[in-house]
């Protein structure tokens, strides 16, 4: 379904007077996800989860220039074609509740999303009323204005705004984020059905524990760079995970030994070199002279020299 | 009504009582300070010609010889009863003098107000909207160089265009000389209105813009259209059909807030285009010491820019659904 390879963002940024100043927030980013499966995308505030949602849509800011190759459903996603499909073939659940406008009422909102995704003028109440009914809202939510709804219920309308129309790609960005335990276990709920139904899903999350409560596949981020793929099931134990980053993730969970020994990632420059390296037990000269290739590992694959 | 609405309305009546009393004790000890002599403003020219014993009988006759603090006693007495005095220049009551210049002011008024406020508003959306386009530097242009106009000037340069090059429009007057209100067309009266009337606008469209424009960038940035944009929304669509509400409730908030400015406005256009609204009276009272006519002018323009001010937060209040909400949801 979608297929990314090698991507990189940078933004330009004006420093002191007209000085130009690219930065580079994702690099070296690998990622496929195919059709009725969910891949969490996992990686720490900062990592550039966000952005990666955005340039799938077409929708980063002017300074933002992309570089790489990005398949879906087997084409070259172009901006032309971005702008095309976006609503349409892809969709994104936003975050939080400030991602739907305080001032309109909800079945507004969702009624607007549905005839963005396509769906004719006439056919649109009942689409909606389909949708209100899938994520169990009741009728008189579509009156109510966003911050009348509780935070379980404001998960369900963006869902049901997302998946209003016929979208093949979902990505899903943090929807945990800020919910108890069981709300955030619904809310997962949905995206494994919205898999299970054969749609792609990407749950971009910083939080590894619920993701793997529904995720197939996992794929790690440190510091906009892939640094493993894996099986939901290897995060098991620590024998299967390859990635040093992945495996202090893993041993950080209060689950397993807690042990948050970990140094906060430190976005290296743009001369190359492991991006994990500073923080790495393992590191050697190697690490600093290049990026590490990302190297298949039984059904996963990892970047590191080491591995 | 319900509870909430009757508590807001108690607190502005309450509020338009104080700031009128403050206005008018203010502006009663301004008068009184006031290097112009009444009685030498009433007489006017025949001031030579009255002797020492006419001037104190006038004195006398007025008051003017009470201690300060018994004359605003009595004055704020009379304006509770609704007695504002009699015009000295009009030899009128002040408040049928008022409300017969008002009534001219008000056709320029409007019109300059709805005009500025929805070509503002229009301009300052397809600015914000296409930030940095071409439309947006151009629009900039026009908002900053209005801004630090003068209105005057500008009526001056209109007035010389228009009415003396090309004499497309009167260079005076509400109608036409030698015509009274009521003999004037329609068509007269807009005809003559035209000018005053673009002048304000051309003025007051500038704050309007560039707030409007303000609001609807930030309007561009929020969460809300980013997730508007996934959906595939266009620019266009962004801004018409999500962030419309958003950012009309403070355009229109500002736009009767503003009232205030635009009074002021009114005053500096009815000059330059001798036209006998209001704000020219209010210079012709201040110039030729017209007391109770320039106390009536204040106090009547103090509850009007006070009602611009209090229909904007009734507009809020009514139209903001955060605001009106109470305990349990409504539908």
């Amino acid at each position: 379904m979608l297929d990314i390879q090698n991507l990189s963002i940078r933004f330009t940024r004006y420093t002191f007077g007209l000085k130009k100043k690219e930065v580079c927030i994702v690099r070296s980013l690998d990622l496929s996800v195919s059709t009725g499966q969910v891949m969490a995308v996992i990686g720490q505030s900062g990592a550039g989860k966000s952005l990666l949602a955005h340039a799938l849509l077409g929708i980063l800011p002017r300074n933002a220039r992309i570089e790489g190759r990005v398949f879906f459903k087997g084409q070259p996603l172009t901006p032309e074609r971005q702008s095309a499909i976006r609503g349409r073939e892809i969709a994104l659940i936003p975050q939080s509740v400030t991602y739907l406008n305080p001032l309109l009422r909800v079945g507004v909102q969702v009624a607007r999303a549905a005839r963005l995704s396509g769906i004719n003028q006439k056919d649109v109440p009942a689409t909606v009323s389909r949708a209100f009914a899938r994520y169990l809202l009741q009728k008189k939510v579509a009156a109510w204005f966003p911050f009348q709804l509780s935070g379980g219920m404001a998960r369900r309308v963006l869902t049901a705004t997302a998946t209003v129309g016929m979208a093949d790609l979902i990505l899903a960005d943090e929807p945990t984020s800020g919910l108890d335990p069981i709300t955030a276990r619904e809310a997962l709920g949905h995206l494994r059905e919205l898999a299970n139904t054969g749609k792609a899903v990407l749950l971009i999350t910083h939080d590894i524990e619920t993701a793997l409560q529904v995720a197939d596949m996992v794929t790690v981020f440190c510091a906009g760079t892939t640094v493993e793929v894996a099986r939901a099931d290897d995060f098991k134990g620590l024998g299967h995970l390859r990635h040093p980053y992945t495996r202090a993730l893993w041993a950080a969970l209060p689950t397993n030994s807690f042990i948050g020994t970990m140094k906060p990632i430190e976005r290296t420059s743009d001369t190359g070199g492991c991006p994990f390296r500073l923080c790495c037990n393992d590191q050697d000269a190697v690490c600093g002279q290049s990026v590490p290739e990302l190297k298949q590992a039984g059904e996963g694959w990892v970047r590191c020299h080491h591995a | 009504m319900p509870l909430q609405l009757t508590k807001f309305l108690f607190a502005k009546t309450l509020r338009l009582v104080l700031l009128v009393a403050a206005v008018a004790t203010l502006s009663f000890v301004l008068v009184s300070r006031s290097p112009i002599d009444p009685v030498d403003a009433y007489v006017g020219a025949a001031v030579m010609k009255i002797s020492p014993e006419q001037r104190q009988m006038i004195i006398a006759r007025w008051g003017l010889d009470r201690p300060p603090l018994e004359r605003f006693g009595r004055w704020a007495a009379q304006l509770a009863k609704g007695d504002f005095g009699v015009s000295t220049i009009f030899n009128e009551p002040v408040t049928a003098v008022i409300a017969k210049r008002f009534v001219t002011s008000l056709w320029l008024m409007v019109l300059a107000w709805c005009f500025s406020g929805l070509l503002g508003f229009a301009l300052g959306l397809i600015a914000g909207a296409w930030e940095e386009s071409p439309a947006d530097r151009l629009i900039r242009l026009y908002a900053y160089t209005m801004a630090s106009t003068p209105t005057f000037w500008v009526g001056m340069i209109l007035l010389m265009l228009f009415s003396v090059y090309l004499g497309w429009t009167p260079v005076c007057c509400a109608w036409p000389p030698g015509l009274s209100a009521e003999q004037a067309t329609l068509w007269q009266r807009l005809h003559h209105l035209l000018l005053p009337a673009v002048t304000l606008s051309l003025i007051g469209i500038a704050q309007i813009t560039l707030h409007t424009r303000e609001k609807t960038i930030e309007a561009m940035r929020s969460d809300y259209a980013v997730f508007a944009r996934a959906q595939g929304e266009s620019p266009g669509g962004i801004v018409c059909r999500r962030a419309l509400r958003n950012v009309a409730l403070p355009a229109v908030t500002l736009q009767f807030a503003s009232l205030g400015e635009l009074f002021g406005g009114a005053v500096l256009a009815e000059q330059v285009f001798a036209y006998p609204g209001l704000g020219r009276t209010t210079v012709e009272a201040g110039i030729r010491g017209d007391i109770p006519l320039l106390l009536g002018i204040v106090l009547f323009s103090t509850i009007f820019v006070f009602t611009g001010n209090f229909v904007a937060d009734l507009i809020y209040y009514l139209v903001d659904p955060r605001l009106r909400k109470t305990a349990g949801g409504f539908s």
